[in-house]
């Protein structure tokens, strides 16, 4: 299998501090892949700058066999490769099958048409149904529970017909039923075809989800490998617990 | 169609009530309905609170004044007529600068706009060759009757608001104001969906800008002498923004209620405070209790209670619909 997306010596500096540094890493096509690492390890930062949402100081990104030099996340988004955030984020003001539609990459021609055309109102609702939200598809986003905002910006990015999804944090601050739901739609989706890029806290959950898993220290990765192996891998520990 | 009915009525007005100082007030209001209307476009809709506004309208007020001085065509109805091609000039000008303001967001936006604002008060100080300085310029009153001369301006006035309201009513149910209102909630995320929000928000600050000089224009032509501190003046801008205010920012009669209510206010206070400028007193009390009572806006607020009315008379079971059991989980 080649490689989806690949990152080459990417590097930031915030100040003096390498939050990033040298960091490269694949993620090959049809796995759920996971970044995991200490906190101030550069997860969340190596997904900003991948996403273009941060420039790097140095590194290239190339998704689906396409350079990016100077990431743009609305360029990237509309290429196949999109994300969630730590904090969920949606459009509170607007009703869900809004924020679902308005995630529909438009051409410019189509900029004046109604908002919510059939065709969107359809496809919106379809997924809306999947995820256990088509009761509220007439609400405000901003009415939702933290765990429902999750599953809607789950959602939302899908409307992009991504290939590569990166999910920061999909399972921070949700109950255990929640998380549930988010791996099953995990697992529903990736055996449909889509390849993921997790960062992820619950451990339990990276293990019996990802493979392979990409450790990440002090800005770099320090071990690739199955589940099994990078649990019992020294340097892994060493990162975690400290020497 | 509620459309239908006021403009019907704003129509008949002149008519109606044909004492001229009557019409003068109501093309003032409806001169602030068109420029608070175009303002939402962009502050309301994308959230870009824009302070320069009045910029555009001087631009588009000298742009009318210069064609008569320099270039002169023709007199009474002609002028009307060039003034679609003013507003596509003025949005044009608006693209580059549009482009680089827009680059920055929320206050620091506010200020690069209200230093653009300054900026063009200072070159129609300096551009002594095209502007007259701070002599200014002077437009030739047309030949209309004595009796009617407002109405034309009236009726020109009415055209822009129509016309800004008209674009206003199209864009918030299309898809470029689903994308706008995305961006006035989080712009870094409609980013990254796809959204191409430069573009989306230069479209709306371009249109917005463009309908401003438009009715810059007119107001040109109807004072019929223009210098820098009158044509652009904070003013303009604070005024339209204040009944954006007033009425509810975003939503699509906001605005011009503002102005509605507004408007005739401030000519009564200026009336019974004198020439003295206590009136501006008058402007800040009213924004103060904007804040205080209606900090969204007359609409929207009632809109709220309304809504909360409605909830209340129904059946608690279908209120607590908005919090559904399944997946729901307490933030």
């Amino acid at each position: 299998m080649s490689a989806l997306l690949s990152v080459e010596g990417l590097r930031k500096h915030f100040g003096g501090v390498a939050a990033v540094d040298d960091c490269s890493l694949e993620v090959r096509e049809g796995t759920i892949t996971a970044l995991i690492g200490p906190n101030g390890s550069g997860k969340t930062t190596a997904f900003n700058l991948i996403t273009g949402y941060l420039h790097a100081d140095a590194g290239r990104v190339s998704f689906a066999g396409h350079d990016f030099t100077r990431p743009d996340p609305t360029r990237l988004y509309r290429a196949g490769l999109t994300r969630t955030f730590q904090q969920s984020r949606v459009f509170p003001q607007l009703t869900l099958l809004e924020n679902l539609t308005v995630a529909i990459s438009q051409p410019w021609r189509t900029l004046l048409r109604r908002a919510l055309g059939r065709e969107d109102r359809e496809r919106s609702r379809e997924l809306l149904e999947e995820f256990g939200l088509a009761r509220l598809a007439d609400s405000k986003a901003g009415d939702l529970s933290f765990g429902q905002r999750k599953l809607l910006e789950f959602a939302t990015v899908l409307m992009g017909r991504p290939q590569l999804v990166l999910l920061d944090e999909p399972t921070a601050g949700v109950n255990p039923v929640m998380v549930e739901r988010m791996e099953q739609h995990v697992r529903e989706l990736h055996a449909r075809g889509l390849t993921f890029l997790i960062v992820e806290h619950d451990m339990n959950l990276v293990m019996r989800l990802c493979d392979p898993v990409i450790v990440l220290d002090r800005g770099r990765p320090i071990k690739q490998g199955a589940p099994a192996e990078v649990q019992q891998d020294a340097a892994v520990l060493d990162a975690y617990l400290g020497s | 169609m509620r459309a239908a009915v006021v403009f019907g009525a704003l129509t008949a007005f002149p008519f109606v009530f044909s004492a001229q100082w009557v019409v003068n007030i109501a093309l003032f209001t409806l001169m602030y309905a068109g420029l608070a209307t175009s303002w939402n476009l962009l502050g309301g809709f994308s959230g870009y609170l824009s302070l320069g506004h009045a910029a555009f309208f001087g631009i588009g007020a000298y742009a009318m004044a210069i064609r008569f001085t320099h270039v002169g065509i023709g007199a009474g109805y002609k002028p009307f007529l060039v003034l679609p091609l003013v507003g596509l000039a003025v949005a044009v000008v608006s693209l580059p600068i549009g482009w680089i303001a827009l680059r920055v967001r929320a206050a620091t936006f506010a200020i690069v706009t209200l230093t653009l604002l300054f900026v063009v008060q200072q070159l129609a100080f300096n551009l002594h060759h095209l502007t007259g300085g701070s002599q200014g310029l002077s437009i030739t009153p047309p030949p209309f009757p004595a009796n009617t001369f407002d109405n034309p301006f009236y009726f020109a006035m009415e055209g822009a608001f129509a016309l800004a309201l008209l674009i206003c009513w199209w864009v918030r149910d299309s898809k470029l104001g689903l994308m706008l209102f995305a961006i006035r909630d989080d712009e870094d995320r409609a980013q990254g969906i796809g959204v191409r929000t430069t573009g989306v928000k230069l479209i709306a600050f371009a249109v917005s800008v463009g309908l401003t000089g438009m009715i810059g224009a007119i107001w040109a032509y109807y004072i019929g002498f223009i210098y820098p501190q009158f044509a652009v003046d904070p003013l303009v801008t604070i005024g339209a923004v204040l009944m954006t205010f007033l009425g509810g920012k975003g939503t699509l009669w906001g605005p011009a209620l503002g102005a509605f209510i507004l408007v005739p206010l401030q000519q009564y206070l200026a009336y019974r405070l004198g020439a003295s400028e206590l009136y501006l007193l008058g402007y800040a009390a009213v924004f103060l209790l904007i804040m205080l009572l209606l900090p969204r806006g007359i609409i929207p607020s009632l809109k709220d209670r309304l809504a909360r009315r409605q909830a209340a008379s129904s059946p608690p079971g279908a209120v607590s619909g908005a919090v559904p059991t399944t997946g729901g989980v307490p933030a």
